[in-house]
């Protein structure tokens, strides 16, 4: 059978401790396959097969994700093919669907319009059957979780039912709304890009 | 995998370092600097800096800091400052003020941080210096260690590269101190490799210094994050070669039996990497290499001095208590080329 290590994001020489542990109780003809994320970890893995006279094979499967394959015999080493895993395990991934509002108008052409088409937007979210995890607001965005903006009560339902509303700390400053925010709470860029780059799906309207 | 007790130890140390290929890439990017007073810039790859005030008195600089290679804040601090300001002796120099470097999370304990700072005081006392001032920053990993000023008469600086053929090689302090560290991190040193590994790392390079003051000193560094190989090869240069014999070659004598586990760090291997080519290996075990490999934190001095003032040189060097050892020759035959003899 095929063992498996998992010794990415572990410095030397704990891929080589684990992967001794694992060789310590395996049958002759068991393999042991471990992942590791630098090549000086697979060096010091097959130094240690050298040593110990072990098969060993490795290769690279992706950017920082090495693979080393140990085994006492070369045919033990051949079942590689058939039990080795081909890919890393999923991660489930929450669903994250993040509203990015970058202006207090929606669409070009006539303003007015487009504060009535934001407006009517952020009411036509709350009626969603799911709603979306996050509304980033920046920019012309930062006004519509001010005070006086026409999309307070909205934007207020949408928070109370679970919706994180965040607008960037820098606009409001700008625009001079920093004493005024009504709704949610401040972030800055390293959160905004962090929570795209987490998003599932991006909503811009 | 290891409990940590506090999230101090990491597996830091000399181990830390960058590897020697990839500083020297960057290094030989930079602009040198050419002031005749600068009589050694990083352009040697010696150990310290050295600049000529007057004729009488040339300032030796040095900086040195790491994460945590020990669980104790305190044993931390006093192996961070022996290490730092062992380069100003292995340039010959004399210490005489020092500054804190201090990277240290702002939510951990602060007793922690006052107990690596006493431990780095005490050493700079021991060492004749001042500690004169320091910096802090907030870090996400602790990290420690000193900016060092030293003096030296220009005239008397010990270089690094300047061994001559027919020297013998002397070590003062033993290897393995990288691996008894490792070995440590996951819990399987004994107390005594450990104990030996800290004695000697907490060790002030001081006393080898002034005890080779009576002799010959051709040439002289310390021996750290490069291993004993990487330190030789930077001291022979390409004019002359070395023999060494294992035999003479100081080493905690669990560095071989951990080495035989495969507790070895990445810094070993990238020290392995990039020394391979410059070394001849006779009947030398698999252990004994990778001690020879071995990143040092706060190593001993290396020294190169004339053959016939080797015996009463380690018979000295001796008295101060930790192993030591003549560990081999310089040559004239292969040039940059380490022949390592085993038994």
């Amino acid at each position: 059978m095929n063992h498996m290590v998992d010794a990415r994001g572990k410095q030397c020489p704990i891929p080589v401790v684990e992967t001794k542990k694992v060789l310590a109780q395996m049958n002759q003809e068991d393999q042991v396959t471990v992942w590791v994320d630098n090549e000086i970890a697979v060096q010091n893995l097959s130094k240690m097969a050298g040593q110990k006279n072990l098969q060993c094979e490795s290769k690279q499967l992706a950017d920082n994700h090495y693979e080393v394959v140990l085994a006492f015999s070369p045919a033990a080493l051949n079942q590689k093919a058939e039990q080795a895993p081909v890919a890393a395990p999923k991660v489930a991934v929450p669903d994250k669907t993040v509203v990015v509002i970058s202006s207090n108008t929606m669409g070009n052409g006539d303003d007015v319009l487009g504060a009535s088409l934001m407006k009517s937007f952020l009411y036509a979210l709350t009626e969603q059957d799911v709603l979306p995890a996050m509304i980033l607001l920046y920019n012309g965005g930062a006004k519509l979780s001010a005070q006086q903006s026409p999309a307070l009560e909205d934007l207020k339902l949408l928070q109370e039912q679970g919706v994180e509303i965040l607008t960037c700390g820098a606009c409001l400053n700008h625009y001079g709304l920093t004493e005024q925010l009504a709704v949610g709470s401040v972030t800055n860029m390293y959160s905004i890009v962090e929570h795209m780059m987490q998003a599932t799906k991006i909503i811009r309207p | 995998m290891s409990e940590q007790p506090i999230v101090f130890c990491k597996g830091g140390g000399c181990t830390a370092k960058l590897g020697p290929g990839a500083l020297s890439r960057v290094l030989s990017k930079l602009p040198a600097f050419d002031d005749p007073n600068l009589l050694v810039g990083f352009d040697h790859s010696d150990d310290a800096a050295v600049y000529r005030l007057s004729d009488e008195l040339a300032m030796v600089q040095t900086l040195d800091f790491f994460p945590p290679m020990v669980e104790d804040p305190y044993v931390f601090g006093q192996i961070a400052a022996t290490n730092a300001l062992s380069d100003v002796w292995a340039m010959g120099g004399e210490v005489k003020t020092a500054l804190n470097i201090v990277c240290f999370p702002e939510q951990m304990d602060l007793n922690i941080l006052g107990q690596i700072l006493q431990g780095g005081a005490e050493k700079v006392r021991e060492a004749g210096g001042v500690l004169a001032g320091g910096h802090s920053i907030a870090d996400a990993d602790v990290k420690y260690g000193l900016s060092v000023t030293g003096i030296i008469h220009p005239d008397r600086v010990l270089q690094n590269t300047t061994c001559r053929p027919g020297d013998a090689l002397l070590l003062s302090k033993p290897l393995g101190v990288g691996i008894i560290c490792t070995t440590a991190r996951v819990q399987e040193a004994s107390q005594d490799a450990l104990d030996a590994a800290i004695q000697s790392m907490t060790t002030l390079n001081k006393y080898a210094c002034e005890c080779m003051k009576n002799f010959t000193v051709h040439s002289c560094t310390d021996v750290t994050g490069f291993g004993l190989l990487g330190h030789l090869r930077e001291m022979l240069g390409t004019d002359v070669g070395a023999e060494l014999t294992t035999g003479g070659i100081p080493v905690i004598p669990q560095a071989l039996e951990y080495a035989d586990e495969f507790l070895l760090t990445a810094a070993g291997q990238r020290n392995r990497n990039h020394m391979q080519d410059h070394v001849v290996w006779k009947d030398v075990s698999f252990a004994m290499q990778e001690v020879l490999f071995d990143p040092q934190t706060s190593g001993g001095l290396l020294f190169s001095i004339p053959y016939n003032e080797a015996e009463e040189a380690m018979y000295q060097l001796e008295k101060l208590g930790l192993a030591c050892g003549i560990i081999g020759r310089v040559t004239a035959e292969h040039p940059g080329q380490i022949v390592v003899q085993g038994e």
